[in-house]
C-alpha cells in the first residue's frame, strides 16, 4: 500500500514556470553537446529553413526568466515529492530516466511556460525490497498557447 | 547536410553512429549550459564520497547526445517527435591531452541506433529505433527509444 501522503501528491500540479529561449543559450548548449547544427548557430541559415527561425536543440527549454524556485534543477515541486517519500523512508534515489514528446518546435525567442504535475506514483517489490517510481510530467506551452513539449521524468525511490 | 527520404529506410537499418570523446571540460560546459551543476559532475572529492571513482559524465548529457545523434540521422526535414532514455551504468569523462583536446582513448562513447519498426500514422512516415551508447569494453549503460517521422520522395 502506497502511504496516505504519497497518494495525495498524485495529480497535484505545481507552480508554472515561465522560459525564455534565447540565441545564446541555444548556442551554449548546442555546443556543450558539441553539436554544430546551422539551425542552432547560423541566423540566415535558419530563417532560410522550413523553421523560418533558429530553433532549439530537442531538449531545451531555455532558462527561467527570473530567478525562482523553477529553476531547473531545484525545482520546489519535485523537492515536495522528494522530501515526502525520504519522510516514508525511501531515502535513495535514482535517475529513472527521462521521456518526451517533441510536439512542435520551439524557436529562438520563444517563451515557454512549463507546468509540472505528479502523473504517477507506483509501488514495486524488488530484489532490494519495496521501491517506488514517481513520474513527474511538465507540459510547455509557448507565447502563442501552442502545447509544444512534454518531458517526464522517473525517479526511483529506495529505502 | 544531407537528407535521408523514408522510402530508403528498412526495418533494420543502423542511425549512423556519432563517437563522444568526452573529458571534465566538456562537463563543465554542459554544468553550465543546462544548469545542472551537482558536483558529482566536477569535483573529485565529492564524487569519491557518492562512491564513485572520479566525476562521472552527466546523463543527460549522454540523452543529449543520442538527440544530436538523430537529428543528425533524419536530417533538417526529419522530425524527432518522441524520444526516452534511461540511464543504467555511469560514464567517467577522458583524461585531457592539452587544453582543449581529450586523448579520447580511455573512455571513449559511441552513440548508436537500429530501426525497429517502420509504419504511417496519421498521415506521418514514422521510424521506431533502440537507441544507445556504448563504451569501449562494448558495453551500454543508457538505453533508449525514439520515434522519427522522415520526409517521402513522392
Amino acid at each position: 500500500m502506497l502511504p496516505e501522503k504519497l497518494e495525495k501528491l498524485i495529480g497535484q500540479i505545481g507552480e508554472t514556470g515561465m522560459f525564455e529561449v534565447e540565441k545564446g543559450a541555444i548556442k551554449k548548449y548546442a555546443d556543450s553537446i558539441g553539436d554544430r547544427n546551422p539551425l542552432y548557430w547560423d541566423d540566415e541559415y535558419a530563417r532560410n529553413s522550413r523553421y523560418g527561425a533558429m530553433i532549439a536543440p530537442p531538449g531545451f527549454f531555455g532558462w527561467p526568466t527570473q530567478w525562482n524556485t523553477t529553476m531547473p534543477f531545484f525545482s520546489k515541486f519535485r523537492e515536495k515529492l522528494v522530501s515526502a517519500s525520504i519522510e516514508e523512508g525511501f531515502d535513495k534515489l535514482l535517475d529513472g530516466g527521462s521521456e518526451y514528446d517533441f510536439i512542435q518546435p520551439i524557436r529562438a525567442g520563444d517563451i515557454l511556460a512549463s507546468m509540472p504535475k505528479i502523473i504517477a506514483i507506483i509501488e514495486r517489490e524488488g530484489k532490494s525490497g519495496v521501491m517506488l517510481f514517481s513520474t513527474l510530467e511538465t507540459t510547455f506551452i509557448n507565447q502563442h498557447g501552442v502545447k509544444v513539449a512534454k518531458y517526464r521524468q522517473t525517479i526511483i525511490h529506495r529505502k | 547536410m544531407t537528407q535521408i527520404y523514408w522510402e530508403n529506410i528498412e526495418e533494420g537499418n543502423e542511425i549512423t553512429p556519432l563517437e563522444k570523446k568526452p573529458t571534465t571540460q566538456d562537463l563543465a560546459k554542459w554544468a553550465g549550459a543546462s544548469g545542472d551543476f551537482n558536483p558529482l559532475h566536477y569535483e573529485d572529492t565529492f564524487a569519491k564520497t557518492q562512491h564513485m571513482e572520479g566525476p562521472i559524465v552527466h546523463g543527460q548529457l549522454k540523452r543529449a547526445w543520442l538527440a544530436q545523434m538523430l537529428t543528425d540521422w533524419i536530417g533538417e526535414y526529419g522530425d524527432l517527435l518522441k524520444f526516452s532514455c534511461q540511464f543504467r551504468a555511469v560514464d567517467y569523462p577522458c583524461v585531457m591531452k592539452d587544453l582543449f583536446e581529450s586523448t579520447g582513448d580511455d573512455n571513449p562513447l559511441m552513440c548508436k541506433g537500429k530501426v525497429t519498426k517502420k509504419y504511417t500514422d496519421d498521415g506521418k512516415n514514422c521510424l521506431d529505433c533502440d537507441i544507445w551508447i556504448e563504451n569501449a569494453k562494448g558495453e551500454s549503460g543508457t538505453l533508449g527509444k525514439a520515434t522519427v517521422a522522415l520526409p517521402s520522395k513522392g
